[in-house]
């Protein structure tokens, strides 16, 4: 018989396994249904999980996915190490690139090498700004920032379909539902000539690098560890909680706007009804398969832009629903989950009790 | 009282040639005991002596490598704590594991392998109750209740299976002098209706004064078995730490100077809606003074600390002063930085971090006073070292500073909190129970390292229901009871008894006075 047997100390190897566990789970589980109900399986999973992988065209693509994920990934990772459960990023990636948008209006007859960072801190002020409503509720009365932070993401959205139907909608636009398109100052820069990676993709990079830095090696970094993983012991060394939700949120709501904004001023261009695609609730699953660590999170926001890459690949190859991308996805986060227990715990064969007296 | 055991009757527990290995530690090698029917059998030793692997063993937590284990004579095999509890073994943890927001009541149904309707459980609990006469209300929450009366509830959570075997890991620890002869007394008569207790402490006048055998671990063998009613404490506790028992180191004339700490007219509205709220303390701790708050859990000692750390801020800022200046408003982190450091009683989650390593637990402290972290950068190797320091000076058993704090044992923890505030030479310092569940070694190196403070200039204020420590340690000594704190008194003269009755009696005799309906 198998059993459970709790580890003296959390197994380091364990920590980083049990994500690539769960996605070996996930690929075999994927099979299993989509071979079930009349899929060929195996070429699906291959489909969503190699094929982007071995085609390095699809390479581009899978850096500008991974990007915003990167980013918001990085913000909600300091939330949740700190006890404090941003959902709404999605909404905050929506204002930021609103309020990004909105310079770019201001600024549309301009040009100046100066737009793109106005617009980027404005994508972040737009972003920090709708996370502070729940850190004020959260601080102030005590409400859950859960719920909270996932609500005000769907007045993000309806705001966002407001702006882009009324006031902002392109005058010459045919009377779409969408904004201008920004000017030549106003779009991120290639890294190359012709390519498609923006700016975006080292810059999530950058960030990343010094998000590790930050948590790992400052008193700052250590105070979201530690609110969040003792707050008696947080309150007695000195570090005060309010603050510590106050700087989480913040800092989620920023870099998932300033995410915002790049996806505005990057792919799309401008504005539309189809600009939230859910970034920001898939990067709560980049989150935790990053272990709420920056490197991580790299790593996770990777597999996750696979399945976006792959998803598109499996609806024109296999035939695949559009759905099925999100399906991996959430199959990732269940395993994700499940797996958690081998961190610590062990599976052993149940011993035989004492018996052989010598 | 005991009655003399019959010879033909078998052992009720029987452990014979018991080994158990852990990866890289033999916690038990070739252990056996007997307990007779009806005795109360002590077992000694030092943290990671191997106390905890044996009980643990015994109560089927953990199983035994080598060795048997026989019940009433018959050899058993103990899987689980269940299984121990349908032979007859009944466990009362040095933690107790109960849930705060719920009653009494509802914690021993839990606690219970059957489902036993409330009324019938709500009488067998009062029947209890009242043949051992144990105070005790069945109804009230229990973060409304004092460690002794938690304590209760595992008592009597054990009693209602009717146990043969009874074992108390470190029971004492913080009862009033009264609450443990009570608790003797309880334990006397559970002795004398046949029930057999496996008693584990390392308090060795009260191992005298309550068991009849003893056997001695040290390093996971038996060292020792004894009658610890012939033996000298002084052997015992040789025989324990295998090496001879250094007696407290004081300066021969404490030489007292300025008040370092001084609190007046503090008070402080409790957290609602049972803390205790603090009411008028005052009272001042001079430079090479250690001053003794004696008192029963709940009295308000946990408020007091609170206040005193700056984890609760006062109302005025003139109500607490260091060295003269007030600093009553002043947070944990600026109160540390002028000088005033603080360890809480509760080691996990309070005074350390688990989940962090022990370097990582310095930070949470140490950075206001040691250069670790200027500027907001954490000076990795600083911190190590410090942490490495610690470990050296302190004794702590570990693998080293980058051990997780959780793994350490109770006593090995709290060594290393304590020689993280004391290596930062604080003004003043203040502890709560610096020594409970620590073996009597490592307790006796904490102690006189707060001699050693204070002999340096600190002042030192040590909160602790063990009053044979306070005895021990203070210069003087005063009582806090429900928030109000007696004038000190110079421990010279002062008698057990009388600091006993300030500590308020035999708690919890005021609600049991109380008409017990509902």
């Amino acid at each position: 018989m198998l059993e459970w047997r709790r580890r003296r100390e959390p197994s380091k190897a364990m920590l980083y396994l049990s994500p690539l566990i769960a996605i070996g789970l996930t690929m075999l589980t994927g099979m299993l249904i989509f071979g079930a109900i009349g899929y060929d399986g195996l070429r699906a999973v291959t489909a969503i999980f190699v094929t982007p992988l071995l085609e390095p065209q699809r390479w581009a693509d899978l850096g500008v996915k991974a990007a915003p994920l990167i980013m918001i990934a990085l913000g909600l990772a300091i939330g949740f190490r700190a006890n404090v459960w941003n959902i709404g990023a999605e909404g905050q990636y929506v204002m930021g690139a609103i309020a990004g948008t909105g310079v770019a209006l201001l600024t549309h007859d301009m040009t100046g090498w100066w737009i793109l960072p106005a617009m980027a801190l404005a994508g972040i002020a737009g972003g920090a700004a709708y996370a502070a409503l729940p850190a004020l509720l959260k601080v102030r009365l005590q409400v859950s920032e859960i719920l909270t932070s996932l609500m005000l993401t769907y007045v993000a959205v309806q705001f966002l379909y407001y702006l882009v139907r009324g006031p902002w909608k392109d005058p010459d636009g045919f009377n779409f539902p969408q904004t201008k398109m920004f000017s030549a100052s106003q779009t991120l820069p290639a890294v190359a000539e012709g390519s498609l990676v923006h700016l975006g993709v080292p810059l999530a990079i950058l960030l990343a690098l010094v998000a590790w830095f930050v948590l790992g090696k400052t008193v700052a970094g250590y105070a979201v560890r530690v609110v969040g993983r003792a707050p008696a012991a947080a309150r007695y060394g000195g570090f005060d909680a309010n603050r510590v939700t106050w700087a989480a949120l913040l800092a989620g709501g920023g870099l998932a706007g300033l995410a915002g904004l790049l996806e505005a001023a990057g792919p799309f261009g401008q504005l539309t009804p189809q600009f939230p695609v859910g970034y920001g609730f898939t990067a709560i699953i980049v989150a935790f398969l990053g272990r709420l660590s920056p490197p991580g999170i790299v790593f996770g926001a990777l597999v996750l832009a696979v399945t976006y890459v792959g998803g598109e690949i499996a609806q024109s190859t296999v035939r695949l629903p559009a759905a099925a991308t999100g399906m991996f996805q959430a199959l990732l986060l269940f395993f994700l989950l499940a797996t958690d227990v081998l961190v610590r715990y062990r599976l052993a064969w149940k011993a035989r009790p004492a018996r052989s007296a010598p | 009282m005991t009655q003399p055991p019959e010879q033909t009757a078998p052992s009720r527990l029987a452990l014979a040639h018991v080994s158990k290995s852990f990866p890289g530690v033999k916690a038990n090698q070739d252990i056996s005991l007997a307990v007779r029917p009806g005795e109360i059998h002590a077992l000694l030793g030092e943290n990671g002596a191997g106390k905890s692997t044996l009980v643990k063993i015994i109560y089927g937590v953990q199983r035994a490598d080598e060795g048997q284990v026989s019940f009433d004579g018959r050899p058993v095999e103990i899987a689980s704590p269940k299984a121990a509890r349908k032979l007859g073994i009944g466990m009362v943890f040095q933690h107790f594991s109960l849930f705060d927001g719920m009653t009494v009541l509802e914690n021993i149904a839990l606690g219970l392998d059957e489902t036993v309707p409330a009324e019938e459980l709500k009488a067998r609990i009062k029947a209890i109750l009242d043949s051992y006469s144990l105070p005790l209300d069945p109804d009230r929450e229990v973060h409304t209740l004092s460690v002794g009366e938690r304590q209760r509830i595992e008592i009597v959570r054990c009693l209602l299976q009717k146990p043969k075997l009874l074992i108390m890991d470190e029971p004492t620890s913080v009862l009033t002098p009264q609450e443990v002869e009570r608790l003797f007394e309880t334990l006397r008569q559970i002795a004398r209706e046949g029930c057999s207790i496996l008693y584990i402490s390392h308090k060795l006048h009260e191992i005298k004064a309550l068991c009849e055998a003893a056997t001695i671990l040290r390093a996971g063998r038996v060292v020792a078995a004894c009658d610890p009613r012939i033996e000298t404490t002084q052997h015992m506790a040789e025989l324990m730490i295998g090496a001879e028992l250094k007696h407290l180191q004081r300066p021969a004339a404490s030489k007292q100077g300025a008040a370092r700490l001084s609190v007046e007219r503090l008070d402080m509205p409790g957290e609602p809606p049972f803390g205790t709220s603090l009411k008028g303390i005052s009272f001042s701790a001079q430079a090479g003074e250690i001053l003794g708050i004696a008192g029963v859990a709940g009295n308000g000692q946990a408020e007091l600390l609170l206040a005193l750390s700056g984890e609760h801020l006062a109302s005025r800022n003139e109500a607490i002063k260091l060295d003269g200046r007030p600093i009553g408003l002043a947070d944990a982190g600026a109160r540390r930085s002028a000088g005033l450091a603080c360890v809480p009683e509760e080691r996990n989650g309070h005074a350390a971090v688990p989940d962090f390593s022990l370097a990582e637990n310095v930070v949470l402290t140490a950075r206001h006073r040691l250069p670790l972290a200027p500027s907001g950068l954490i000076r990795q190797g600083a911190v190590e070292r410090y942490a490495g320091e610690v470990i050296a000076r302190f004794d702590v058993r570990t693998t080293g500073p980058a051990a997780l704090a959780g793994s350490l044992s109770g006593g090995n923890l709290q060594k290393f909190i304590m020689g993280r505030e004391i290596g930062q030479r604080p003004d003043v310092l203040v502890v709560a129970q610096p020594t409970w569940g620590v073996d009597a070694g490592a307790a006796a190196a904490i102690r006189q390292a707060l001699v050693d403070l204070a002999a340096q200039g600190s002042a030192i204020v040590v909160i602790s229901q063990d009053l044979d420590e306070l005895l021990e340690l203070s210069d003087r000594l005063c009582v806090i009871n429900e928030g109000r704190l007696s004038q000190a008194r110079p421990v010279a003269g002062l008698k057990l008894e009388e600091i006993g009755l300030m500590m308020g009696g035999i708690h919890g005799e005021s609600h049991e006075a109380e008409p017990a309906h509902a």
